[in-house]
């Protein structure tokens, strides 16, 4: 497939993905990956299942390491330098670049804990500080009017929705400089969708946004810029807008009507 | 199209009942045999709770905890060394043996789950798990006991604790590999070095499970007998010398209670109520303990 892809090039890149292959054992996922993920801006990824969308995720945040016969090679850069061969640890590159999962995720602590468990590994917050930390945590991610008389509480005892929530505050209080988010409503309810929604539009304004999602609606309502993934090929990159109204490509087209496969 | 599925609808609806009567019965018949056999093992428990306590209670007084073991056909008489004995030794035991079996498990669990050196310690550990007690009396009998000319509280400690070790590192293993990976993908997402999320994140939550495991080891060496014959022995009288012969629970009872003298019955007895309400109330309490956290 053609790696060549417009890029929308009015903005600042904050992530640049150059010819990235990726592979699972012998089998390669993703090939010749190439695109810029703009600065303080929304970017989705849209695909059918076992397109490559999350594995691409999993790569910006160096997270397929973790499993030793998965392998990436390119290069992927953050502000000019390649994380995939920096020689920072890795656990630095992370704090940079957080990411909230498919399920939430709450650690067995209390929900102020959750919160401060990633503060703590990188500063040595005086208790009144953290406290601020916390609560301008859980406010950014409309939690905290919910939880702010239990904060002692287990993180568990929370709702689906309100622990998501809670994944998305403990990747914010660390202060990260990009959110990944591999496609973080699936198992949520429509309100707590919409919750979400709301707050990834407000986070644009600090953060620099990638998110994996299903549901196309999601995409379009969401997000400054989409990219259309098929069976590991970037098919077709763009401005949201552009791609739901006039994708430039028959298969995008197909896609996102509905006239897949 | 109407007429024939409300033809076949009714011969359906006559199958499907039949159908769903067989199922119920099939159901019934299922839950009575699993009743049965819960009930059939649950007699045999409360049986041996209710002798244990029945002639126990008996054997029971404030002289069982003051006095050492009596000789045969004295008039009083007690446990105390037994019970010193006991508690030091399984104490020792599960103090020496918790931290191996925790830190191994957590290898086992966090990172040689593929490599060849985890699967020949797993393989190893279940040997050890299987292994009859005696053989690891006899083992340490050969390797400390015999070398020191002397049976000793440590030879009994160092005996329980190689029976700890492999319950508490499969136990460990176990509850660490049913936590779900998503949750420690999640803690490595925020930047946190492996060491800390194994400790904060993933064996925190698998806490209540390695704490079973430590009770189940706990509760077994407490009544093991047949490691302590070969090393610890016994002893008659009260010492706290873990380099001497030592006095246990388990030996004393399986001495008193084949001996034809009624007060060493009688404190046989006295003995098992003791082994088993400790292993309860601890059981008990480990639980209480826990059920409050988060």
């Amino acid at each position: 497939m053609d790696a060549k892809v417009d890029m929308p090039l009015t903005e600042r890149a904050k992530l640049s993905v150059r010819n990235l292959n990726f592979y699972y054992g012998n089998f390669l996922a993703l090939k010749n990956i190439n695109l810029d993920i703009p600065e303080k801006k929304v970017t989705a990824f849209i695909g059918p299942s076992g397109c490559g969308k999350s594995t691409l995720l999993r790569t910006l945040n160096r997270m397929f390491e973790l499993y030793p016969e998965q392998r990436a090679e390119g290069e992927i850069l953050l502000d000019g330098n390649n994380i995939l061969t920096s020689k920072d640890d890795v656990s630095l590159i992370r704090a940079k670049i957080g990411m909230v999962f498919q399920k939430p995720t709450p650690f067995p602590m209390s929900i102020y804990d959750n919160i401060a468990f990633g503060v703590r590994l990188f500063e040595t917050l005086p208790r009144v500080e953290m406290d601020e930390r916390v609560e301008w945590a859980l406010k950014k991610s409309a939690l905290w009017s919910e939880v702010k008389d239990k904060l002692n509480q287990s993180g568990s005892g929370l709702s689906g929705g309100q622990q998501q929530r809670l994944c998305i505050a403990r990747g914010i209080a660390i202060k990260p400089e990009i959110l990944l988010l591999d496609e973080p409503c699936s198992a949520l309810d429509p309100i707590s969708t919409g919750k979400i929604e709301e707050l990834i539009h407000e986070l644009k304004s600090d953060y620099t946004v990638a998110i994996v999602t299903h549901n196309m609606q999601q995409a379009a309502r969401c997000s400054d810029y989409t990219a259309y993934m098929y069976l590991g090929d970037l098919i077709e990159f763009g401005p949201t807008a552009e791609l739901f109204m006039k994708p430039k490509r028959k298969d995008t087209e197909d896609y996102i009507t509905g006239r897949f496969g | 199209m109407s007429t024939p599925v409300s033809a076949n609808g009714s011969g359906m609806s006559a199958s499907r009942l039949v159908m769903h009567r067989k199922r119920k019965r099939v159901n019934a018949i299922a839950l009575v045999l699993a009743l049965a056999s819960m009930a059939f093992g649950l007699v045999w428990l409360f049986w041996i709770l209710f002798e244990t306590v029945r002639l126990g209670v008996g054997g029971l007084s404030f002289a069982t905890f003051s006095e050492m073991t009596p000789p045969p056909q004295a008039e009083t008489g007690g446990l105390l060394n037994a019970i010193f004995g006991s508690v030091m030794m399984v104490g020792l035991a599960t103090l020496l043996g918790t931290p191996i079996g925790i830190l191994a498990g957590i290898y086992l669990a966090e990172y040689g789950q593929k490599s060849w050196l985890g699967s020949v310690v797993r393989f190893i550990n279940d040997i050890l798990l299987s292994a009859p007690s005696i053989v690891v009396g006899l083992f340490i009998y050969g390797l400390v006991v015999a070398r020191m000319q002397s049976f000793s509280g440590f030879a009994g400690v160092l005996a329980l604790a190689l029976i700890v070790i492999p319950v508490v590192i499969r136990q460990t293993e176990n509850m660490l590999s049913l936590i779900p990976n998503a949750l420690r993908e999640a803690a490595y997402a925020l930047g946190t070095p492996k060491w800390k999320v194994i400790l904060s994140v993933t064996l925190k939550a698998a806490r209540a499970g390695v704490l079973t495991g430590i009770l189940l080891a706990l509760a077994r060496i407490s009544g093991e007998t047949a490691p302590l014959l070969f090393t610890a022995l016994s002893n008659q009288f009260w010492t706290s010398d873990m380099t001497q012969p030592m006095a246990s629970l388990p030996v004393t009872i399986f001495k008193f209670a084949m001996s034809p003298y009624e007060n060493w019955q009688k404190l046989a007895w006295a003995g098992v109520f003791i082994i088993t309400m400790g292993v309860l109330l601890l059981n008990i309490l480990a639980r209480v303990l826990f059920k409050n956290k988060h």
